[in-house]
């Protein structure tokens, strides 16, 4: 079902844990689906002053293909200046991968937008002009992360309980 | 790599040798059709007559109460949509929220179809009330499905119980043996129709059969060449039939023994997979088959501990969105009512004929490895309660 490839970025994950001293982090995801993923980016500056991730790494609760594409997202980011890091697309990951089983796809969405929401969040953070395709994925983010919420919370429901808490992630 | 440790029998059972060599004849010398006059088709038919014969006194019913089928999604399908087309006026079906799918996805398709059905949940151990069952019967209920045994959580299920209650009620009473069949009684007695297939005890895949009490009325699923009393039709699978009466007798046979020494197996599983932090049993520690035994993990996710654990030799399954083709998590974890946290974090360890103590020992090794590796990089933490 995997390729070679997902195999063997699950088997031995790149940059994975938490960053120490990182600049910004991005979370996606909801635990009720099955799939949580920070991403932790450090930015430093190349030698034209250009903003660099000069560091990357990650922490994801899922299945092979989001543990696999976190660790492909990781590499594909490390050294790239922020802007070409936006542009990082699902489809790179996932094509970086050899592909992914189709129902796995959402995966390799998770991990670029996880790395979209910790620029958006370095940039936010130091008050910094947000460009517009970055403005926009972060709303889209937004959107989803507050469908997985009703779905958790219909759970909840389902299962007649009804105190586990708002559900933000983390 | 050494051998792997096989530890997912309830998805499915190696074949055990005496099952082949009974089977291998059929194939090779009396390929015969059962159904035709020469030699070879008399050959054919006294196996698989001989076979039905066999089946039925290990159950104590009588032969012509057994017909065999493809495996338990036929018989499963048989028995609820057959009851159904049978019953003119009866529009109504009772069935549990852990059913297996070919059980709960039949039942849905009985309602698109016009059929209303209840769907009783369990307790948080998996176990459903007998009285809720009979609370559910209405007057225009044509069955009630239960099965006997859960093939994710291993919890058994008050047949007996169950049985004498529809009886009282006047409604047919079906159980899915699948995973029971073999490992432990079955209550023979108390039920209407039941069914259980050979490649989970050790027969080959793609035969089974369905217990149908004489004066049941069932309307056929397949037409054709009036097979199996006209309730089956198509051509039998002789060999697999051989081999269904072979495993069958192998593992009633065996029961006496094989289920205690499962039921250790079990429990031995149970103390030590427990000591994990963050981990748990579902289901049940003592109304439970004897092979199958469900745990959930804090902060990781199914799929990838059981490809950790395939790494490391050892293949076990897990209920898992991230596993299934619809991305939905186990209808049984969440009817149980697992917490949500940990509904994505299951295992499912199921044992067999060839399991030894060695093999559980060595999955008690590898598994703490296997769930650490993976927590090494989980945003959660063990003992964060709240971690959605
Ligand atoms: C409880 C239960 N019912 C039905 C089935 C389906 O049986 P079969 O594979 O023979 O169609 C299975 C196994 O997959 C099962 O565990
Ligand atoms: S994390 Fe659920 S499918 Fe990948």
């Amino acid at each position: 079902m995997y390729t070679d490839q997902v195999m063997d970025h699950f088997r031995n994950p790149r940059n994975k844990g938490k960053l120490e001293n990182y600049s910004a982090v991005g979370k996606v995801g909801q635990v009720v689906c099955g799939d949580v993923m920070w991403v932790y980016i450090k930015v430093g500056e190349d030698d034209q002053g250009r903003e660099v991730i000069s560091d990357i790494s990650w922490e994801t609760y899922g299945c092979a293909a989001a543990i696999a594409t976190s660790s492909m997202v990781s590499e594909m980011a490390k050294g790239k200046s922020l802007d070409e890091a936006i542009d990082i697309t699902n489809r790179e990951v996932a094509e970086g991968l050899g592909g992914l089983p189709p129902v796995k796809m959402h995966c390799s969405a998770l991990a670029a937008d996880a790395l979209n929401e910790a620029i958006y969040e370095y940039l936010s953070q130091n008050g910094r002009e947000i460009p517009e395709v970055l403005e926009q994925r972060h709303q889209r983010v937004a959107k989803q992360m507050a469908v997985l919420e009703k779905r958790y919370q219909s759970l909840l429901q389902e299962q007649g309980v009804s105190d586990h808490g708002t559900g933000s992630s983390g | 790599m050494d051998r792997v440790i096989y530890l997912d029998h309830s998805a499915t059972t190696p074949v055990a040798p005496e099952v082949l060599e009974a089977m291998a004849p059929y194939h090779r010398e009396h390929y015969g059709n059962a159904s035709s006059l020469h030699v070879y088709g008399r050959k054919a038919r006294s196996a698989m007559e001989e076979s039905r014969g066999a089946i039925a006194e290990r159950l104590g019913v009588r032969a012509e109460e057994i017909v065999f089928t493809s495996g338990a999604t036929e018989a499963n399908n048989l028995a609820l949509v057959g009851a159904a087309y049978s019953s003119a006026e009866r529009r109504h079906l009772v069935t549990t929220a852990i059913e297996h799918h070919a059980v709960l996805h039949t039942a849905r398709w009985l309602e698109k179809l016009g059929y209303s059905v209840t769907f009783v949940s369990p307790d948080s151990s998996g176990r459903v009330d007998p009285q809720a069952i009979g609370e559910a019967v209405q007057d225009d209920t044509f069955l009630v499905s239960v099965m006997a045994g859960n093939n994710e959580l291993g919890t058994t299920q008050p047949i007996e119980e169950i049985g004498g209650l529809c009886r009282e009620r006047g409604v047919l009473f079906h159980t899915d043996a699948v995973q029971a069949f073999g490992k432990v009684p079955l209550a023979m007695d108390s039920v209407d129709l039941l069914s259980a297939s050979a490649h989970k005890l050790h027969g080959p895949k793609g035969v089974g059969l369905l217990f149908v009490r004489s004066g049941v009325r069932l309307t056929p699923l397949f037409h054709g060449g009036g097979h199996e009393g006209g309730r089956r039709s198509g051509t039998e699978n002789v060999p697999g039939i051989v081999g269904l009466a072979k495993a069958t007798k192998i593992s009633f046979s065996e029961q006496d023994e094989s289920a205690p020494r499962l039921r250790a197996l079990r429990e031995r599983l149970i103390e030590g997979v427990t000591r994990v932090p963050g981990s748990r049993l579902n289901g049940h520690r003592e109304n439970s088959l004897p092979h199958i035994a469900n745990f959930s993990f804090e902060a990781i996710e199914g799929e990838s501990l059981v490809l950790k654990l395939d790494e490391e030799g050892i293949a076990v399954s897990t209920g898992s969105a991230c596993s299934s083709p619809d991305l939905e998590p186990s209808h049984v974890l969440v009817a149980i009512g697992v917490p949500p946290a940990m509904v994505h974090g299951s295992l499912r360890v199921s044992t067999g004929r060839e399991t030894t103590s060695e093999d559980i020992e060595r999955f008690l090794e590898i598994l703490p490895r296997a769930v650490e590796s993976l927590r090494a990089y989980s945003p959660f933490r063990v003992g964060e309660s709240d971690v959605h």
